[in-house]
Order: C-alpha cells, then structure tokens, then sequence
C-alpha cells in the first residue's frame, strides 16, 4: 500500500478549482483538432463562465458515478488535460474512460498512455472494478496505439456511426477485464506485491 | 435533349407509419397506462432482460412520473421517439419502444424495445413493432444507422435484432453480472441501405 496511486511515471491525477478548469477548457477547446478527436459533437464555444457553472453543478452532484482528475506533468507541473471514469455500472463493474490532453505539445510523448495506466490502476485498485470500456474513432490512431500499448483490446467497431469531412468513420469500441490488467502489471513490474493473488480475489 | 417525360410519383400515404396488422405504435396513456407497466416491473425478468440497470419493481406512481420525464425530453431535447405498443384488436398496451440519443448531425441513433408481460411475447408483436419503428426511422427521421444493445443472455432480443437484419458489431466481454454470472453485451447495428434493400426484396420478391 505503499505507491501513491494519483502518480504515475510522467504525470499526476490533481484537483483544480472551477475557474482554473474553465479556464483551460475554454483554451483547449478552440482546438477544433483536439475536439474533434474528442468528441462526435459538433463544437461548440462556450463562454468562460458558462464552463464554470457546468463544472460547480458537477462538484455538487452525485459524486458516485463520475470520477474525472485534471492531469498535471511531474517536471514542469503543467495543467496538460483530463483523464476520467463516468458512467460507473457498480452492479455490473463496468464504467466508460474517457481522456483528454488540450495541450497539444504533450502529444506522442507517453504522457497519455502514462495517465492511462493510472487511471487503469484506480479503477481496478481503487474502484475495484470488472473491466473499463471506452470509445475512439476510427481516424484517432495516436488514441488507439496508447490504448493498445495501455492493455485494451477491441471488442469491435460501430459502422460509419460519425460523419466528418464528407465520408463515414467507424467507433471503435475497447475493453480490458481486470485480469488483464494484473497479467500486464505482473509482466511490468514482475517485484510488485499488490499485483499478486492476495488482490484479485 | 430531354425527351423522356419526367415520371411523376406521389407519396404514399397508403402505408401508415404507425398501424401494423396486430399492433400499432400509440402515444402515451399516462393515466390508463402506468398501471400496467408498473405491473410488468414486478416480474423481475422483465427489467433484467431490458438493461444493465438493478432491476426493482416500480409503483404506477412512479411509471407516471417516468413518462412526465419522457415527454418533457422528448419536447426539449429533440432527440427522442417515445411509443407505447397497443394490439390493435382492443387496444391493450403490451410494450413500448423507442429511438433515442438521436446525434442528428450524424444520423446516428440508438433503438430499444420491450413486450412487458410473459403471455404477450413470441406472438409477433414485438417483431412488427420494431419493423414499423425501423421504417419510422429510416423513411420519417432520415438516419443513417441504428444500434441495440442487447444482454448476451437476451436470446429472443438476439432472435428478433438478427431477424430484422441488425448486424452484430461489437461485443463487450462479460460486461453483464446477473445471477453471479458474467454475460457479454452485445451491440447491434442496422444501416438504412441494409434495411432498404431488405424492405425492397420483400415488396419486389426476385423469383
């Protein structure tokens, strides 16, 4: 129990207050790159103070089906994105990832795959789920080599379900099991205790 | 140049969108209906089958609230399709289904279906509420593309989505825990070209 799981190699999971997020979502989101590899919604511009209001009402609200972290770089402590579980399914264990990094000089670099391994690590470890599940285009190829290098398998494609640029492109749905998980860790860091059969049960 | 008269063609509106032979897709009944939904709730396969959500059972009171909630999203969001399935003989309510996360700027939707009591399923009627609803998609709403997510232990949904042309495209390992044991979820998809050439054999049959 001795590894800080908000950590990984590179980054770190923290919480900002609202106006510090507002003010980098409202930034990254006039990337329409970024938000187009984010999301199937057209973008759309909200003001500052709007993005601040949505993200009080969250703070306020249920706080058992949604766990989302501002990511921060370990060198420089840069604000670089988010990382989140949402639509936790306790009875089923299940719950959808989702990941964003709005600052694009961070891209290709392991900082995503790193905030994927520890957001895998508290969901498995913390959360104590099943398995995680998540979505990604089939234009996002950077997105879908970290996933893959993070243990997600594809579980299959949902046909031409976005239309951008005139042609239809495929969701590619991924998952991993919680076993998968810990065969991964293992191999990873084969002197780690918590990863052992004490844990799985 | 152009000799050839342009043909004329009308619409249909023979054909109605919402009248099949044994059912047809009604509004809601708010004050005759939540009885008799909530009434399904009580059998707990019924909520089980449906969705991934805890099955409990629901009061009328309940039901009614639940559709005050539908028909508020249906009027603000413009997103969703609601039904409710009658069986035209005396007009009893035996289901609901509807289209729903409608993203328009894709023409991508999601579709779900269910006959409430044990006695009224395998009779047909949820296999031609959903063909009425298929059309109503792809004929009315213009979409491009359906998907149903179905509980891989649902062998009459997986039946009746298979029947209806509904291409399986994605499987979500063990991600159903019922009865302490782990069932896939599957996710099926229909595209409008698949459903026209389907519809076009069946009215134009190739000998």
């Amino acid at each position: 129990m001795n590894t800080n799981l908000f950590q990984g190699e590179h980054i770190r999971l923290v919480s900002e207050d609202p106006e510090v997020m507002a003010k980098a979502f409202s930034k990254w989101d006039r990337d329409s790159e970024y938000m187009r590899l984010l999301d199937s919604d057209p973008p759309i511009l909200w003001s500052e103070k709007k993005i601040k209001q949505w993200i009080e009402k969250d703070m306020d609200g249920d706080q058992n089906s949604e766990f989302i972290f501002p990511v921060r770089t370990l060198d420089d402590d840069n604000l670089i994105g988010f990382v989140g579980l949402f639509e936790v399914s306790w009875n089923n264990g299940d719950a959808w990832i989702g990941i964003g990094l709005g600052e694009r000089n961070y891209w290709g670099n392991g900082y995503g795959t790193d905030a994927m391994r520890v957001i895998l690590r508290y969901a498995f470890q913390e959360l104590n789920l099943y398995r995680v599940t998540l979505g990604v285009f089939e234009y996002n190829k950077r997105a879908m080599r970290s996933y893959k290098k993070a243990g997600f398998s594809i579980e299959g494609r949902i046909r031409g379900e976005v239309l951008r640029q005139g042609r239809r492109w495929d969701t590619f749905i991924m998952g991993i099991l919680r076993e998968e998980w810990l065969e991964l860790e293992r191999k990873r860091a084969p002197s780690r205790s918590d990863v052992y059969d004490n844990n799985t049960a | 140049m152009d000799t050839q008269a342009k043909k004329e063609v009308n619409m249909d509106f023979q054909r109605s969108l919402f009248d099949g032979d044994l059912v047809c897709l009604a509004p809601i009944d708010p004050e005759n209906d939540a009885e008799v939904e909530a009434g399904w709730t009580h059998n707990a396969e019924y909520l089980r089958m449906l969705g991934i959500e805890p099955a409990r059972p629901l009061s009328a009171y309940q039901i009614k609230q639940k559709y005050e909630n539908i028909e508020k999203k249906m009027e603000e969001h413009k997103n969703m399709f609601y039904f409710n399935i009658r069986k035209r003989e005396d007009d009893r309510l035996v289901g609901f289904t509807k289209i729903f996360w409608v993203a328009w700027t894709h023409g991508s939707a999601f579709v779900q279906l269910g006959i409430g009591a044990p006695e009224d399923r395998g009779l047909g009627y949820g296999n031609e509420a959903l063909q009425l609803l298929l059309r109503y998609a792809f004929e009315e709403l213009n979409l491009f593309r359906l998907t149903a997510l179905v509980p891989g232990c649902n062998q009459p949904a997986i039946g009746l989505f298979e029947k209806s042309g509904f291409k399986e495209e994605v499987r979500r390992r063990q991600a159903l825990n019922r009865n302490c044991q782990r069932f896939d979820i599957i996710d099926f998809g229909l595209l409008v070209d698949e459903w026209r050439s389907r519809e076009d054999q069946q009215l134009n049959p190739v000998v």
